[in-house]
């Protein structure tokens, strides 16, 4: 057993890992505070990652101010988006909104495709070094900027929740919208502002990943991967969503290692979650954190 | 079906039977004939080209059915829908190719089959609903996705399967004129087979799960039984609708069954109207002639001095794909019932007319 990949498959895992639980609170926000499943939450990596790109390339920008420049420009896409589409469907079946979400998915993957190519555009460098040597294992800088930006926003998730007037308007909000309207709290305020976070914060992690593997439409299968892992979590749990997103995160690299090194039945890496998946799905379907519903008639 | 509709003065109905026909009107019935008889000799009458969209109308139209009786009767959710439309179509290639069983057989055997897969898939659904479910069959569709590519005594892995066309009497049905009846017999038969199915018991069953589940349940339907049931159908119209897609191409690769696919059969339903027999063909019929129409369009479009510009007419399969996202997202804020709902409308403003009261 080749003990030395198996820990740097771990490592990388537990790195991306995070990156999906960051995706994943997004995804927990929106579905607490607002009750929609957000299908198009690959599409928020895809396109800050496009537009992060563009700003560098086309207009030369300096990184941070590329980078900063995206996420207003995904906040105020994210509070449109649901002000101009998602607040017609409040009140309609589950199934309508989960569609209009699908909808607009496909819509924003071809039109990036149609404006960007389809061709996968390398970032341009931001580090100098391309990886250092952390007790033996080889990191990429990017991946230990990753690691560093997605707990700064853990952090930040956590402080804002807590200790703000806004965290608390909201979580107010998820807990009970009629009663939360009612003590004065603006429930369209909130929504509007859960989709503008989770369109920034996913586009943070979308510019994270294309500065290590490039942009490339493949970004938006972030948005799928991400489901796994709040289920496994429990889907309104913010900190099931970062325990589910390491484990998938380590599993997809352990499965791939097992694969590789023993069964050879290839493509472990992608499929591997969703087999997992439909175990939780059918031992546990309310995950490790979720709370369960009981309906009363 | 009976429906909702409102009915004219004097148009009573004074049985449960009257109540539940197939057909409302003794008109609408002969309509339904005379279509089906001009259809019949559609092949006499019109282009090769619109016998294809026919054929094309008719597969994707038996898989739709299955999904609305799924997601329309039931109230479930199903994103797998377009890998169980592949399994069928690899299952009745793979049956006739490693066991020689004629082509006739294999289809219905194809739907089967299909059935006993999307019940394995859909078991978690006996236990969840809406949102849960959505993700489970999603998990589906990728997992089925992974298996055609890889298991190649069963679908020829990446190099596809090739599918021999319907035999039937030494007739080879080959050419477009001669599937075209094929098509229009299985259309109209899964068709009828469906609105039968929402008459009967197990129909009535889909449709109380549907309205409130608790409610049904205590009246002593079994929840996980109409559920897996339910699972079954559609996953059955499914594989019907592939095989017969598998033997009019003569050619089946994994490529095309992806969850793109499963959403065009969600997009299908939803613009024709969830819970609606005709909605789901009238939707079909919307989505085969949508890309045909932009074709077209942008074909117009580039003959004119001003309309050549080479980003529309390079980009004209990303600009089908979003206008695909976009007629989603517009039907379901604009006319979330579908196009059944808005055509129930026009004829009721023309049955009253002028007194629309």
């Amino acid at each position: 057993m080749n003990f030395e990949l198996l820990t740097q498959l771990i490592v990388n895992g537990l790195i991306v890992g995070l990156l999906y639980g960051v995706v994943g609170m997004c995804f927990v926000l929106v579905y607490k505070s607002t009750q929609i499943v957000n299908f198009a939450q690959g599409e928020f990596l895809l396109i800050g990652a496009w537009i992060c790109w563009a700003l560098l390339i086309y207009l030369e920008l300096p990184f941070i101010v590329g980078f900063l420049l995206t996420m207003v420009f995904m906040a105020v896409f994210g509070i449109l988006l649901q002000m101009i589409v998602l607040r017609p469907m409040i009140g309609e079946p589950i199934i309508s909104v989960i569609m209009v979400t699908i909808g607009l998915s496909i819509f924003f993957q071809a039109l990036m495709k149609w404006i960007f190519g389809v061709s996968a555009q390398s970032f341009p460098k931001v580090f100098e070094t391309e990886s250092i040597q952390i007790l033996g294992l080889n990191i990429e800088v990017a991946y230990l900027m990753s690691t560093v930006i997605a707990l700064i926003i853990m952090v930040a998730f956590y402080l804002f929740f807590k200790h703000s007037k806004y965290g608390l308007a909201m979580r107010a909000t998820a807990f009970d919208q009629q009663i939360a309207q009612s003590l004065g709290i603006s429930v369209k305020q909130v929504f509007a502002m859960s989709w503008g976070i989770a369109a920034t914060v996913s586009a943070t992690a979308g510019v994270v990943i294309a500065m290590v593997s490039g942009v490339s439409n493949s970004l938006s299968m972030m948005g799928i991967k991400v489901f796994p892992a709040v289920i496994l979590g429990g889907l309104d749990s913010i900190v099931g969503a970062i325990v589910g997103g390491l484990i998938i995160g380590v599993l997809e690299n352990v499965a791939e290692f097992f694969d590789s090194q023993y069964l050879h039945i290839g493509n472990m890496y992608d499929i591997a979650p969703f087999y997992v998946l439909l175990i939780i799905l059918w031992f546990k379907p309310y995950g490790l954190f979720g709370t369960k519903d009981i309906e009363r008639i | 079906m009976s429906s909702l509709t409102m009915r004219p003065c004097g148009d009573f109905r004074t049985s449960y039977k009257q109540d539940n026909t197939i057909f409302e009107t003794k008109t609408i019935k002969n309509i339904a004939i005379i279509t089906i008889a001009l259809l019949c000799s559609a092949p006499y009458l019109v282009d090769a080209y619109y016998l294809t969209l026919f054929i094309q109308i008719s597969y994707l139209g038996i898989a739709a059915l299955g999904l609305n009786i799924l997601v329309g009767y039931t109230g479930q959710i199903s994103l797998g829908h377009g890998a169980f439309f592949g399994f069928g179509a690899f299952a009745s290639a793979w049956m006739n190719i490693s066991f020689g069983i004629p082509v006739v057989f294999c289809i219905p055997l194809a739907g089967f089959l299909t059935m006993g897969v999307g019940m394995v898939f859909g078991l978690p659904a006996s236990r969840i609903k809406g949102l849960y479910l959505a993700i489970a069959t999603l998990a589906a569709q990728f997992i089925l996705e992974d298996f055609f590519a890889r298991a190649d005594w069963f679908s020829g892995g990446s190099a596809g399967s090739s599918a021999d066309p319907i035999n039937l009497f030494g007739f080879a049905f080959d050419t477009d004129e001669s599937f075209f009846y094929i098509a229009l017999f299985a259309l109209v038969f899964m068709y009828i087979w469906g609105c039968n199915l929402m008459r009967s018991r197990e129909g009535r069953a889909f449709i109380a799960v549907r309205d409130h589940y608790l409610s049904a349940e205590i009246m002593g339907i079994k929840l996980n039984k109409y559920r897996l049931l339910s699972f079954g159908v559609s996953s059955f119209y499914a594989g019907i609708g592939g095989a017969l897609y598998a033997h009019y191409l003569g050619y089946v690769s994994a490529e095309g069954f992806t969850l793109f696919m499963s959403i065009q059969f969600l997009a299908m339903i939803i613009i024709g109207g969830l819970g609606s027999i005709k909605g789901t063909l009238m939707g079909v019929v919307f989505m085969v002639f949508l890309p045909e129409a932009l074709e077209g369009g942008v074909g117009l479009m580039k003959m004119t001095e001003w309309g050549n510009i080479p980003m529309v007419v390079d980009g004209l399969a990303y600009i089908k794909e979003m206008a695909i996202g976009l007629v989603i997202i517009l039907f379901l804020i604009f006319e979330p019932e579908g196009m059944a709902h808005r055509w129930g409308q026009i004829k009721n403003y023309w049955k009253f007319y002028p007194f629309s009261y």
